[in-house]
C-alpha cells in the first residue's frame, strides 16, 4: 500500500473521529452504579475508537446516517389514526413508553409469573445486577467483523429501557408498546432480555417511538431455552430508527424475529445472531410495505459458530411510488461449525418503476460440510395471476393485494404463534384496502 | 346470448391480425363446440372475450345479453355471467384455493348487488360441489393450482364454474392433458350444469371431449374465421378425415 492512499484513509479516519467527538460534545453518561457505568464507559469508548458511521462507509452504502446522527432531529409529525393498536386483543403485560420515556401509569405492574422485569433506569443504580452479563456485552461481541458504531452510541447514553430475566415459561408475552407524542422526540431505548435455561418468553413491540429512534435490544439465550419476538413498527410517515437486535444462541435454544414495517421515512434494522452452542435455530423475518418518501434497510448478520445449528432468514419488501428497500444478509459459517444450514431469501415487490430494491446477500462459509443457500429477486405483480382473478370476478384492486399479501405471506409463516401470526396479516390486509381508499 | 358479430383481432405488440371476422351466436340453454387446427384463433377468442390483455379488437363487437363484453374490464365481465375455464390455469402461491373462491363468490355477488355468502354457507356449498368431482378438502385448502396435476387443474377449473353460476360459459382446450377418466370426470361437471339458461362454447382440437359433451352446433374454425358450421356429426367428420380434408372442402 502507497504511502499516500494510507494517508488518505487515514485522514478520512480522522475526520470521522473528529466529527464523532463534535457530536459527543455536551452529552454526558447517565447516572448509575459501577456495573452500568462501566458498561457505558467502554461503550462509549468504542465509539470513540470506531467513529459515528458516515456516508463513505461501506456497511451504509445503500442508507445514509446523516440523520441518524445528526443532532437536530428532524421532525416527524404525529400520526393520528383511528384502528385500534396492534396486538390489542392479545393478553400480554403491557409496558408502555411515551416519547422514548418509561410510563408507570399506563403500563401494568411489572410482574408476571416466570419472569424478572426492572426498568433499566433503576436496575443501574444498583452496584452488581445480572445485567452486567449482557448490557453491551453482546453489543461489543457483535462489532466484529462489522463496526456497528449506532449501537455503541446506543449502550453508552441509553438512560431507559427494560431489562427482563426469563427464568420459566412466561405466563403471557411481554409488550413494549412505543408512543409517539412529540413531532422533536429523540428516543434512545436499550433493552436486555435474558432466557436462563429451558425458559421461554415471547416479546411483542409496537409503536413508531419518537421522532427519532435508536433502539437496541440484547438478548441472551441458554442452553434450550426459546425466544419470539414479534414487532410492528408504528405507521408514521416521517419517523426515522435505527435498531439493533444482538442475539447469543445457546444449545438447542430458538430465537425467532418477525418485523412488520409499513410507512417511514428511514428505518434500519440490524439484526445480529451469533450460535455458540449446537442444534440452535434463528429464524430472522420481515415484511414491509414502503409508499412514497419510505427508506427501509434490513442488515442482518449470523455467525454459526457452533455444530448443526439452522437459520433462516426471510424477507419480503412491497415498493412503490419511488419507495426503497435495501437488504444486507450475511450468513458466516466459522470453521468447525459443521453440519450448519442456512437459508436466505430477500425478495421484493415493485409495484412501479419509480421503486428500487437493493440487494446485497452474502455468504462465507469456512467448513465443509455445511448447506447454505441465498436468493434474491426483484418484480413486479404477476399479470396472468392477476388476469386469472380478475377473470373470475375480482376488481383489480382487491386482486393485486391478494397477490401482495400472498408474496408477503412466506415472512408472517416466520411466526409461530397463529394469533400473532393473524394479528399481523390483518394489520397489512387493512393497511392495503385503506391504501386503495 | 353470446352475440359476436364480424370480430377482427389483432395483437397488441406486433401487426397481426388472428381473428378476421367472427360471427357466432350462443343462444342459452345450448352448447356450441369450436374445432380447429392450432393457430386458428379458438383460444385467442376466448381470451378476447374474458378481457385478456395484450389483443387489440379492430372490428366488430361481442355482447353479452346485449351489454358490449369488449368495453368492459375481466371482472365486469365475470359479474354479467361470462366464465372461461383456463386452457392453461394459472398457480397462485399463497393464496388458499378456498379464499380465493369465497373471494370471487361474493365479488360478483357484490357487483350484482347481493348480499355476500357467509362462512357457514360458502363452506356448504363448496363441499357438495367439491365432492361431485371428486376435489378432497386437502385441494381445496391449499394454493390456487400450486403442485396440482394437470387434472386437478381442470377440475378446480369446473369447480370454479359450478360455483359461480356463469350464464355463459367458455371452455378452452378444457381435455387437453387428461386422461380419459379424468376427462369424463370433467365432462360429468360440465353436464350436470347444464341448463336452459346456461350457453356454452367449447374449444377444443380433438373430437373426444365432445364424446362425452354432446354440443348442438359445431364449428370449424380456421386461419380466423369460421369456415363451416354444422351438427354434432361434423366432429366425427374431423376426426375421421382430420381438418385439411375438410378444408381442402371449403377452399374448394
Amino acid at each position: 500500500m502507497s504511502a499516500q492512499v494510507q494517508s488518505k484513509r487515514a485522514q478520512l479516519k480522522q475526520a470521522k473521529l473528529t466529527a464523532t467527538e463534535e457530536r459527543l460534545q455536551g452529552l454526558s453518561l447517565p447516572g448509575g452504579g459501577v456495573w452500568a457505568t462501566e458498561a457505558r464507559q467502554a461503550a462509549l469508548a468504542r465509539l470513540r475508537e470506531m467513529g459515528l458511521p458516515g456516508r463513505r462507509d461501506e456497511y451504509w452504502k445503500f442508507t445514509r446516517p446523516d440523520t441518524l446522527i445528526q443532532e437536530e432531529v428532524p421532525l416527524a409529525e404525529v400520526f393520528v389514526h383511528d384502528e385500534s393498536p396492534v396486538f390489542d386483543g392479545i393478553d400480554r403485560l403491557r409496558i408502555v413508553f411515551v416519547d422514548g420515556v418509561f410510563n408507570a401509569a399506563e403500563s401494568d405492574p411489572l410482574d408476571l409469573a416466570g419472569v424478572e422485569i426492572e426498568r433499566l433506569s433503576d436496575a443501574a443504580q444498583a452496584d452488581i445486577h445480572w445485567a452486567r452479563e449482557v448490557f453491551g456485552k453482546l453489543e461489543a461481541r457483535g462489532q466484529s467483523p462489522v463496526e456497528r458504531p449506532l449501537s455503541s452510541f446506543n449502550t453508552a447514553f441509553a438512560g431507559d429501557g427494560i431489562l427482563i430475566r426469563a427464568t420459566g415459561r412466561a405466563e403471557k408475552p411481554v409488550s413494549l408498546i412505543y408512543r409517539h407524542e412529540s413531532e422533536t422526540s429523540d428516543a434512545m431505548l436499550h433493552h436486555v432480555v435474558r432466557l436462563e435455561k429451558g425458559a421461554n418468553l415471547t416479546l411483542l413491540e409496537n409503536g413508531p417511538a419518537a421522532a427519532r429512534l435508536n433502539k437496541v435490544l440484547e438478548v441472551d439465550i441458554a442452553d434450550g431455552a426459546a425466544f419470539h419476538h414479534v414487532r410492528a413498527q408504528g405507521r408514521d410517515h416521517q419517523r426515522r430508527a435505527v435498531t439493533h437486535i444482538f442475539a447469543r444462541l445457546g444449545a438447542d435454544s430458538v430465537f425467532k424475529s418477525f418485523t412488520l414495517t409499513v410507512n417511514g421515512t428511514l428505518t434500519r434494522n440490524e439484526c445480529v445472531v451469533e450460535f455458540t452452542g449446537d442444534d440452535g435455530a434463528a429464524h430472522v423475518a420481515g415484511a414491509c410495505l414502503g409508499d412514497g418518501d419510505f427508506h427501509h434497510d434490513d442488515t442482518v448478520f449470523i455467525t454459526h459458530d457452533a455444530v448443526a445449528c439452522e437459520s433462516r432468514q426471510v424477507f419480503k419488501k412491497v415498493l412503490r411510488n419511488g419507495a426503497t428497500g435495501v437488504f444486507q444478509g450475511k450468513i458466516l459459517v466459522q470453521p468447525g461449525a459443521q453440519k450448519t444450514d442456512g437459508y436466505q431469501k430477500s425478495q421484493s415487490l415493485l409495484l412501479d418503476d419509480d421503486s428500487q430494491f437493493l440487494a446485497k446477500p452474502e455468504l462465507e462459509i469456512y467448513a465443509d460440510d455445511v448447506a447454505c443457500s441465498h436468493g434474491s429477486t426483484s418484480g413486479a405483480i404477476d399479470e396472468e395471476g392477476l388476469f386469472y382473478l380478475r377473470s373470475r370476478g375480482i376488481e383489480e384492486g382487491p386482486a393485486t393485494d391478494l397477490l401482495t399479501l400472498a408474496f408477503l405471506a412466506e415472512a408472517v409463516e416466520e411466526i409461530e404463534d397463529e394469533r400473532l401470526a393473524e394479528e399481523i396479516t390483518g394489520r397489512l390486509e387493512g393497511w392495503l384496502a385503506r391504501r386503495r381508499g | 346470448m353470446l352475440e359476436i358479430k364480424g370480430l377482427k383481432v389483432k395483437l397488441e405488440e406486433e401487426d397481426k391480425e388472428i381473428i378476421k371476422g367472427v360471427d357466432l351466436t350462443v343462444e342459452p340453454g345450448s352448447v356450441h363446440a369450436i374445432m380447429g387446427p392450432n393457430g386458428s384463433g379458438k383460444s385467442t377468442l376466448s381470451y378476447v372475450l374474458s378481457g385478456r390483455p395484450g389483443y387489440v379488437v379492430t372490428d366488430g363487437t361481442a355482447t353479452l345479453d346485449g351489454e358490449n363484453l369488449l368495453d368492459l374490464e375481466p371482472e365486469e365481465r365475470a359479474a354479467l355471467g361470462l366464465f372461461l375455464a383456463f386452457q392453461y390455469p394459472v398457480e397462485i402461491p399463497g393464496v388458499g384455493n378456498m379464499t380465493f373462491l369465497r373471494t370471487a363468490v361474493n365479488a360478483q355477488r357484490k357487483a350484482r348487488g347481493q348480499e355476500e355468502m357467509n362462512a357457514t354457507d360458502f363452506l356448504k356449498l363448496i363441499r357438495a360441489k367439491a365432492k361431485d368431482l371428486k376435489i378432497d378438502a386437502e385441494m381445496l385448502k391449499r394454493p390456487v393450482n400450486v403442485g396440482f396435476s394437470g387434472g386437478e387443474k381442470k377440475r378446480n377449473e369446473i369447480l370454479q364454474m359450478a360455483m359461480l353460476e356463469p350464464k355463459m360459459c367458455i371452455l378452452d382446450e378444457t381435455d387437453s392433458g387428461l386422461d380419459v377418466d379424468a376427462m369424463k370426470l370433467v365432462a360429468d361437471g360440465v353436464n350436470a350444469l347444464r341448463d336452459t339458461g346456461r350457453g356454452f362454447l367449447v374449444i377444443t382440437h380433438y373430437q373426444r371431449l365432445l364424446d362425452h359433451i354432446v354440443p348442438d352446433v359445431v364449428h370449424i374454425m380456421s386461419d380466423g374465421r369460421i369456415v363451416k358450421s354444422g351438427g354434432p356429426e361434423l366432429a366425427i367428420e374431423v376426426e375421421k378425415n382430420g381438418y385439411a380434408d375438410l378444408m381442402g372442402e371449403v377452399a374448394a
